[in-house]
């Protein structure tokens, strides 16, 4: 018997995929307003960007890049299944996306502060 | 055009719209690492998109790639936690598509011009 589905990795791939996923899409239309910002001068950007300075916020911006980090590497992953053949080293994918999204983390977070 | 035919669309557009945004994260990642590096400021990101026609296209790939990509993500997500089908909800992701290619066109102009 295979068991609850909870005890594999591919289905916490899963997970991580729709949860990282909706996560970005609900941020999205946020960054682009932001960006818009520039439209009313160099200004109103940079007042936003002062707000951006505060230790909580660069956390936060630490966590977005692990979501769009492991989201585009969990993606690869599902586009190496559902185009290649199979092959077993598929399988370390999933260890691979987590420990990728979370040195680009690292590395943004030893950039930010 | 039946359901199974716009099904399979939208997966075909979910597939090519990650393929070519796969190298444009990587680029917006290692971008953002390094902007980040002594502070953040409206200037520093004008400076580097004003005028700059490559980044005018890079960025409105990666606006039409990622409207798509989510908005049928989106879409995916719905069908798999609700009982939301059919035209209604293929109508609603077009609707997030647009309303994410209105924004991102926006903050693109805003930056690059």
């Amino acid at each position: 018997m295979i068991g609850p589905a909870r005890r594999h990795a591919p289905y916490w791939a899963f997970v991580t995929q729709r949860v990282s996923g909706v996560a970005l899409a609900l941020f999205l239309p946020a960054h682009l307003w932001v960006l818009g910002l520039a439209l009313e001068g160099e200004a109103a950007l940079d007042g936003f960007l002062r707000w951006t300075d505060q230790p909580m916020v660069k956390l936060a911006e630490v966590g977005l890049v692990v979501l769009l980090a492991v989201h585009m590497l969990g993606g690869l992953r599902i586009l190496s299944v559902e185009f290649l053949p199979w092959r077993d080293w598929q399988r370390t994918l999933i260890a691979l996306s987590g420990a990728g999204a979370l040195g680009a983390g690292a590395l943004f977070l030893l950039n930010v502060f | 055009m039946t359901g199974d035919k716009r099904d399979l669309w939208m997966w075909s557009a979910h597939r090519i719209s990650a393929m070519v945004m796969a190298p444009l994260v990587l680029v917006h990642l290692a971008t953002m690492i390094a902007a980040v590096q002594g502070g953040l400021t409206a200037a520093e990101i004008l400076e580097r998109t004003r005028g700059s026609v490559v980044w005018a296209v890079v960025y409105l790939l990666f606006v039409v790639a990622a409207s798509v990509h989510g908005a049928v993500g989106l879409r995916t997500v719905a069908r798999e936690a609700t009982r939301w089908r059919g035209v209604g909800l293929d109508l609603a992701a077009l609707g997030i598509a647009t309303l994410f290619i209105y924004l991102g066109g926006r903050a693109v102009l805003g930056v690059v011009l």
